[in-house]
């Protein structure tokens, strides 16, 4: 397939490159070289292979959630389970691949970002796994709104490094994670969380994470004998909608949808829209949409889901946005938490705040679809790490 | 053709070492800003490398990042750091490189940059987060308005890499000491850092700058030992910082320090 491979140039479009400081291009050049020798040995994809089948629990089915569907009155909804990964979400996928990849490069610690932790805990866990020291960078305000988290990272083993900086959120966090890795650039591997960063990441992560849309198309084909009208999934940085997206980007009748985190509304400046409400610019080592202020000085991102509240976004969206391939839409902090209510009251499934996203969509989705449709929703992750936030948000102490 | 190149090998030419004094546009202000310029050049700096605060400044220490804080509350940005380097032009010839990330240039409009800084009396350009594989972008432009092209090379750089440094170097390379972020401690990294100097002088033909842990006037002796030029930045910056705090005055701070390490680059 031509787009197996697609970003190995280092650029999707305009988008993508590798703007870091110097001491980490050689870095950047060592973990291209290493990544294109593991994904072209057998060995490597089977040690990822008996991992998410023994350790993950892939394949993770592909549920028709026939209640949501005679709600909505639309076209068949099938919900990809990623919430029932072990660690509780897509991030394990990813995680799993580079560890295997770092253990390769035989580097001994592994340090990771995190905003609201599900990304922290998967890396801590692969870290436990396979014997890794493991630093987390989080937030100072997302160590608190996460404390649950917080321990379970450090029941792993991991130390969380609380961040100070800036606005004490993701982007801190990352800023944090890079400055850790240029001064122990030699003996680390940085175990980026999303589609994002400098060149290979976003495609490296692209390519551990496209089981999840693999294995879609392939249960959606089995269970359904069709392709689906639709796939649908959350974009905070972009990696469970690029590891479902994957496998119909050559599928020209599947329409790919993100749904990004409208916060209060992307006409308020809390949000959290990159793709919606962002122009190009440079973070974190890429080229890609970013929330900036009209100086270029970064604007800090709002959404209730903290794993959506991030000022930039993979560079492969937006070059899918801008070619036309993807649309993406946003979806409000109150119309996830419906979504949230929903789901739970009608299919016995509590989706992470992020998931609810995406689900949120199905709203306005549905209704410019026919019940011989099939939309494909990808789940990205399980409510139970959310409880506290929307217990307080409904002033409720638990 | 570079005055930057100029003002390094005539230093050396006294048998001195150039010193290059990093100092954020608009710490702790407009004003205020201006007058620690002024007095860092006055008292010894060589060359100013003139810090365009930003928001996200993941390749600096705590110091230089609360620097820019500072800055940027006092509203500070690249449009108005450009005012800065006009006004400290009208009073002094000292070559200034301008540093900075990419984020506010790429927002600015890379020719517009180039042109608007060169008109202001910019002689060069250092971006962190824009290495010589990404920099055609900003750096053709600001080569055709007339600019210096600074590029940096580290402690982890490539045969390779430093080949293509010295192909595209104008002014001067900035060697960085250590694998670290700027303010960090520079002992550690010291013999490395002498070692590499003399591996990038087989290749490069133009001067060498070294910089981040520069701190004290020792420092800047064994620095200067092997370096043709000396960067020094947090530790200039910590003076603002604790003027500020104790209410003195931070120009009087930055200069008795440049002065001090000047003294310890004249040998």
């Amino acid at each position: 397939m031509i787009t197996a491979h697609r970003g190995d140039s280092g650029r999707f479009g305009p988008f993508g490159g590798r703007y870091v400081a110097e001491t980490l291009m050689p870095a950047l050049d060592e973990l291209e070289t290493a990544w294109r020798a593991a994904r072209d040995d057998a060995s490597f994809w089977a040690a990822y292979n008996e991992l998410m089948t023994e350790y993950v629990g892939r394949p993770s089915p592909l549920t028709f959630a026939a209640n949501l569907t005679a709600r909505l009155g639309g076209p068949r909804i099938y919900l990809k389970r990623e919430d029932l990964n072990h660690t509780g979400a897509h991030k394990i996928n990813n995680c799993i691949g580079q560890a295997l990849l770092a253990q390769r490069m035989g580097k001994q610690n592994l340090i990771a970002e995190t905003g609201a932790g599900q990304h922290g805990v998967a890396t801590a866990t692969v870290a436990a796994l396979m014997g890794f020291q493991c630093t987390v960078y989080m937030g100072r305000e997302d160590v608190a709104r996460q404390s649950l988290n917080v321990f379970r990272m450090r029941l792993l083993g991991t130390t969380v490094h609380a961040v100070d900086s800036g606005s004490a959120t993701l982007k801190d966090a990352m800023n944090e994670a890079l400055r850790a890795w240029v001064t122990h650039v030699r003996d680390t591997y940085y175990l980026i969380g999303s589609v994002a960063g400098p060149h290979p990441y976003p495609s490296l992560v692209r390519e551990l994470q496209a089981i999840i849309g693999r294995e879609a198309r392939e249960q959606v084909l089995k269970k359904t004998g069709q392709l689906p009208a639709a796939v649908v999934a959350c974009v905070g940085g972009g990696s469970n909608a690029m590891g479902i997206f994957d496998a119909f980007v050559d599928d020209a009748g599947v329409a790919l949808i993100g749904v990004e985190a409208a916060g209060d509304g992307v006409d308020t400046p809390r949000h959290a829209a990159t793709l919606g409400g962002g122009r190009v610019g440079v973070l974190h080592g890429a080229k890609s949409y970013v929330l900036q202020d009209k100086d270029g000085q970064i604007a800090e991102a709002h959404s209730i889901s903290a794993g959506l509240d991030y000022p930039g976004v993979g560079p492969e969206h937006a070059w899918l946005k801008e070619s036309g391939r993807a649309s993406y839409v946003s979806v409000t902090d109150d119309e996830a938490l419906e979504a949230f209510d929903l789901l739970a009251r009608c299919e016995g499934i509590i989706p992470a705040l992020e998931s609810s996203h995406a689900i949120a969509h199905l709203a306005t989705l549905a209704p410019t679809l026919s019940k011989d449709d099939v939309v494909v929703v990808s789940l990205s992750g399980r409510g139970d790490k959310d409880i506290p936030t929307v217990a307080a948000r409904r002033g409720i102490a638990l | 053709m570079s005055r930057l190149r100029d003002v390094i090998e005539a230093a050396r030419a006294r048998g001195e070492r150039a010193l290059v004094a990093y100092l954020t546009a608009g710490d702790p202000s407009f004003e205020v800003s201006l007058r620690v310029l002024l007095e860092a050049a006055r008292r010894g700096a060589d060359i100013i490398e003139l810090g365009v605060p930003w928001s996200d400044p993941s390749a600096d220490g705590v110091a230089i990042q609360g620097g820019m804080l500072r800055a940027l509350a006092g509203g500070m940005r690249l449009g108005r750091s450009l005012e800065l380097m006009r006004a400290f032009r009208r009073e002094s010839d000292v070559p200034v490189v301008l540093f900075g990330y990419f984020n506010p240039i790429l927002s600015y409009g890379c020719e517009r940059l180039a042109s608007d800084a060169r008109a202001a009396g910019v002689d060069g350009l250092l971006v962190v987060d824009l290495p010589l594989d990404e920099a055609d972008e900003l750096r053709l432009p600001a080569r055709a308005a007339g600019l210096d092209w600074v590029p940096l090379l580290a402690p982890t750089s490539t045969p390779a890499r430093i080949a293509r440094a010295a192909e595209v170097a104008d002014g001067f390379v900035y060697y960085v000491s250590m694998t670290g972020v700027t303010g960090a401690a520079l002992a550690p990294a010291l013999a490395e850092a002498e070692a590499k100097v003399a591996e990038l002088r087989q290749v490069l033909k133009q001067p060498i700058a070294v910089g981040f842990g520069v701190a004290t006037p020792e420092d800047a002796r064994q620095v200067g030992g092997f370096a043709d030029a000396v960067v020094v930045g947090s530790a200039l910056v910590r003076e603002i910082e604790q003027a500020v705090a104790a209410g003195r005055d931070p120009a009087a701070a930055v200069g008795d320090r440049v002065a001090g390490l000047k003294a310890a680059l004249k040998g």
